[in-house]
């Protein structure tokens, strides 16, 4: 068979693109087992002389990152659960469920959209320092609880309920609690896995609202305990790489094994317009 | 229970949480940019005093703040179109009949997306790195003598939007790929028909085609380049020379260093009332665009 020129180019360009993209990926890995030193040497060395787990050891032993990882899952979990439990329900009830107003709290929710969270972050700071939460991981989670974007997904997905089975059921006497527990929830499922991981990540990328509310080493999160580190120790490159793993492996792994999901939310989402 | 009923319950606690959360901190930053909230007034709030349009007056003549806004702006201008042309030169190449193992590449150039911003930044740090950097060193060969990218003020928004656009075009290539699939292929069949050549289509069919997608992923891409902040943090803490101070970089430090918080929220909503100028101005676009 004679090959193909244009077939030849593109994929050369798709593996230089993939190479262009996950180059600095891979290159943090190996960086992150060389000895103290080793990547400040001209040329950069692409792999350690001989690997060590020294760098981890060092993370984990000396620095808040250990810490920092703990106040992260826990915060990223707790979040996912708590945006569950409240867009799930709102987003199933603007679609499914008939009250006074619903078109209009749901436009009005929409335009809230091109609202940029930063403009309510002082005033939310303030609030919080009322409330006595400034330095607390309920004050990181509160404000992320319900959010539009969240309830726009959930209601874009329960439409496809068919109105039938909800009826259906409430004739045979099931509750409005009932009915949601044992028919929405579990049609609802694959969204609910979409949420979730969106939710996750969200949360565990997140940078600028930790690093305003928790003001305690002890309770920073990975991310901002990654960026004092960086502050503090500037010549320790390998150390920071070892950081910079820790802090991107666990979304990396979470997106690879549910990247189905995530892809589909992204996609219901940028249809808003 | 009747449906009526419980559709209140289902929204409100959600609506309850936006709302206070929310929506009265938004109403709450427009009341608090009118008056000089500042660290006495949070120590006594009996020191705090309206004082109207003051702290946009104060703020436009401001210099850092103009600085601020010119970086932004600068940041939003170039580093949106590079992100919306590499977006669609990897939708492209994905969608190619001829392209092989098209899941994988996918997830390869979508990775960065799902990163964290704070540890890939640590990473370009140092492949930015002046002496020991992978991209002067690349140079290198090419005969470009060493360039101090995060240390020169002519550099460093460029060495940022490098690194945004590595980190976002994974994004945008999803939106465009799912567009380039919905294409119907009536269209392509026709115009080999009338002889076109790759490009003909590519310019005749496909951008077009395109075009509606086109203006919406730049209004998100938009949206998300205004509020520019952790790059510059992590990566050169606004410098050298406040060269890549953005607007919410300035908006933190004025807030939550200097603890200036009326006149923070009036650079939040300075911010906010741009990016909606700039968004009413696409949608305009976008509505011209997709009509027939």
């Amino acid at each position: 068979m004679r090959p193909q020129p244009r077939a030849l180019l593109v994929n050369a360009a798709l593996l230089a693109a993939a190479v262009v993209s996950l180059g600095p990926l891979a290159w943090m890995v190996s960086v992150s087992f060389m000895a103290p030193g080793e990547a400040s040497s001209s040329p950069p060395p692409l792999l350690p002389r001989a690997a060590t787990l020294e760098n981890y050891h060092q993370l984990f032993a000396r620095t808040g990152m250990g810490r920092g990882f703990a106040n992260s899952l826990f915060l990223a979990t707790a979040a996912t659960l708590l945006a569950l439990c409240f867009n799930v329900t709102a987003g199933y009830a603007f679609a499914k469920l008939r009250f006074a107003g619903r078109e209009r709290i749901f436009r009005l929710l929409l335009g809230a959209l091109i609202i940029p969270a930063q403009v309510a972050m002082i005033p939310l700071f303030l609030l919080l320092k009322q409330l006595g939460l400034v330095n607390t991981y309920l004050g990181v989670l509160l404000p992320s609880v319900a959010n539009v974007f969240g309830i726009f997904l959930v209601r874009q997905y329960a439409l496809s309920i068919p109105d039938e089975l909800l009826e259906a059921a409430r004739i045979d006497g099931a509750g409005e609690f009932r009915l949601f527990w044992s028919i929405v929830l579990p049609s609802l499922s694959p969204i609910l896995v979409t949420l979730a991981i969106f939710t996750f990540l969200g949360s565990w990328n997140d940078f600028l609202w930790p690093l305003i509310v928790l003001t305690d080493d002890d309770r920073h999160t990975l991310p901002v305990a990654l960026a004092s580190l960086t502050r503090e120790h500037v010549q320790d490159s390998e150390l920071m790489m070892a950081g910079g793993v820790i802090t991107v492996l666990p979304v990396l792994v979470l997106f690879l094994v549910l990247q189905r999901y995530y892809i589909q939310g992204l996609l219901a989402g940028s249809i808003k317009g | 229970m009747k449906a009526a009923h419980a559709g209140w319950v289902f929204v409100s606690p959600a609506l309850f949480m936006i709302a206070v959360f929310f929506l009265l901190p938004v109403l709450a930053a427009l009341g608090l940019s009118l008056t000089d909230f500042d660290i006495y007034a949070l120590a006594r709030l009996d020191n705090l005093r309206f004082v109207g349009g003051g702290n946009y007056l104060r703020l436009l003549q401001t210099p850092l703040f103009w600085k601020a806004l010119g970086n932004t702006l600068f940041f939003v201008i170039v580093g949106v179109p590079l992100s919306i042309v590499a977006s669609l030169a990897a939708a492209l190449l994905l969608h190619s009949a001829v392209a092989r193992g098209k899941a994988i590449f996918r997830t390869a150039l979508f990775a960065p997306v799902v990163t964290t911003l704070v540890a890939v930044a640590v990473i370009w740090n140092y492949l930015l790195h002046t002496r020991y950097g992978l991209i002067n060193e690349v140079l290198g060969w090419v005969g470009i003598s060493p360039i101090d990218w995060l240390g020169d003020p002519r550099w460093s928004m460029p060495a940022i939007i490098l690194f945004a656009v590595w980190k976002n075009a994974g994004f945008n290539m999803v939106i465009f790929l799912a567009a380039l699939q919905s294409i119907p292929e009536e269209l392509y069949e026709a115009s080999r028909i009338e002889g076109a050549t790759a490009l003909q289509q590519l310019r005749f069919v496909t951008l077009p085609s395109l075009a509606p997608t086109m203006v919406l992923v730049s209004i998100l891409t938009m949206a998300g380049y205004f509020q520019l902040f952790a790059e510059p943090y992590v990566m050169t803490q606004g410098g050298p020379l406040q060269s890549t101070t953005s607007v919410l970089y300035f908006m933190y430090e004025e807030g939550f260093k200097w603890w200036n918080l009326g006149s923070a929220s009036a650079v939040a909503f300075l911010l906010f009332l741009l990016m909606f100028a700039v968004t009413l101005l696409q949608s305009f676009a976008l509505r011209r665009w997709s009509e027939p």
